[in-house]
């Protein structure tokens, strides 16, 4: 391999089966693709297969299941309250979904599914079209009450309001943003750092100074990890909050 | 991948190529050097097979969340709960159970001890009242004995004081006969007896 490598190759879309085309769109079943059902499978493999014991004393997988089941079910309770809990798939299958992804993407020459700004937004989407068709659905024209602070004078309200309406609208983007750019600053330092031992080695003398890097791409490694956990609770976190406006939207 | 992606956008490169106004598809061949493209995130080409994808994992994966893993996992969590807290039921029917099992031990106890003591006690009494009757007769006894020892006494006293007279006489004759010579009559002796205080 020449001395350079693109840090950004890693990102490409590389389709496994191609579909034809519709306009200038590709369609093909593509390695993100692949990597999205594997993440169905082992999120199926945890919370299906793991409990089909359904054992009162529970396995390794089985706790596991339970202990992420409880963990989301409390973040959504907190964020919404009782009546939140009809909300728990779409969040519990959001969480883990990106949990997984971003876990999946840790692997070495794997794919990480969620640096692709157009998979989370989608995902986003889904959380905001839930929100808004929920909320209008269950308030109708109250739902706007999502726009009014309460207990903010009146002639602050013509302030507050535009920036209500603007900072609603920019949660699908800020939501997706946050993951998609994540990951991929994540995995562009670590492809980086993890080049410049490579370079230092073949530099000759300059090869003294590859542990450091190394030592960085190490701890930027555990790093990634964090972000990736992190970042699926966040966007978990994110989505109970949102959906919590569509529930009670007074404030 | 170029070779297997005829449909790549144009690369940077490809601006400056003159490509006529209006073209959607240009389908021109991407220079050799291989995919120096756009930035794969930005690659909009790839956005529509993405999004279906997305569409049909998530949708699956909502799918078996919401009507399999979840209701399964809950219902586990319930079970238990259920189990547990019947189990520490059970726990609290099965120490008042033992905690009355002790009470009536205790009582059953306290019972035999108090019917002990009054056998004990009935025991005590029957014998004493037996020896408070033993002694009676016996005192009852000795009493009689002690009257009759007393009448016989008397009864021998006054024998021999009856017999004192007929000595004192009898010795009072022979002291006066032996003195005058003659026996006294037996009206003088009588006298002189009835007289003497210390013979009756």
């Amino acid at each position: 391999m020449a001395v350079s490598v693109d840090p950004i190759h890693q990102f490409e879309i590389q389709p496994i089966v191609s579909l034809g085309h519709i306009g200038n769109q590709q369609l093909a079943f593509t390695q993100s693709a692949l990597y999205m059902f594997a993440a169905v499978g082992i999120i199926a493999l945890l919370t299906i297969v793991a409990t089909s014991g359904r054992s009162v004393v529970p396995g390794r997988l089985q706790a596991l299941a339970e202990t992420l089941y409880e963990f989301i079910a409390d973040t959504v309770h907190q964020a919404t309250g009782a009546d939140g809990k009809r909300f728990l798939p779409l969040v519990f299958s959001l969480f883990m979904f990106v949990l997984v992804l971003n876990l999946l993407g840790m692997l070495p020459y794997s794919f990480a599914v969620t640096s692709h700004l157009v998979v989370t937004f989608g995902l986003a989407l889904v959380v905001i079209l839930t929100v808004v068709i929920y909320g209008v659905a269950k308030h109708g024209t109250h739902f706007l009450g999502v726009f009014v602070p309460s207990g903010v004078p009146k002639p602050l309200l013509l302030i507050m309001v535009p920036i209500e309406i603007v900072s609603f609208l920019s949660r699908p983007i800020s939501l997706s943003v946050r993951l998609f750019a994540n990951i991929l600053a994540g995995h562009i330092a670590l492809k980086i750092f993890a080049f410049f031992v490579v370079q230092l080695l073949v530099a000759g003398a300059w090869g003294v100074l590859s542990p450091l890097p190394l030592a960085l791409t190490i701890a930027l490694t555990a790093l990634e990890f964090l972000v990736a956990a992190l970042q699926a609770y966040v966007f978990a976190t994110l989505t109970a909050v949102y959906l919590a406006d569509a529930l009670h939207p007074g404030h | 991948m170029a070779e297997k992606n005829p449909l790549t956008t144009p690369s940077p490169n490809a601006d400056t190529q003159v490509v006529p106004p209006g073209s959607h598809h240009t389908h021109t061949e991407q220079p050799s050097g291989g995919h120096k493209s756009a930035f794969p995130p930005f690659e909009s080409h790839t956005f529509l097979s993405q999004l279906i994808w997305l569409a049909l994992a998530f949708g699956l994966l909502y799918y078996l969340m919401s009507k399999i893993a979840l209701p399964r996992i809950e219902a586990i969590l319930g079970d238990r709960a259920n189990r547990l807290s019947a189990d520490l039921d059970e726990a609290q029917r099965m120490k008042s159970e033992a905690e009355a099992a002790g009470q009536a031990y205790e009582a059953s106890l306290r019972e035999a001890q108090a019917k002990a003591q009054g056998i004990a006690q009935d025991t005590r009494n029957a014998l004493s009242a037996e020896a408070d009757a033993k002694r009676k007769t016996l005192e009852a006894e000795l009493n009689q004995r002690l009257a009759a020892a007393d009448a016989t006494i008397k009864a021998r006293t006054a024998e021999a004081m009856g017999n004192v007279r007929a000595i004192a006489g009898e010795t009072a004759s022979a002291i006066v006969e032996r003195l005058t010579g003659k026996a006294p009559d037996q009206a003088s002796l009588n006298r002189a007896l009835d007289a003497t205080p210390a013979i009756h």
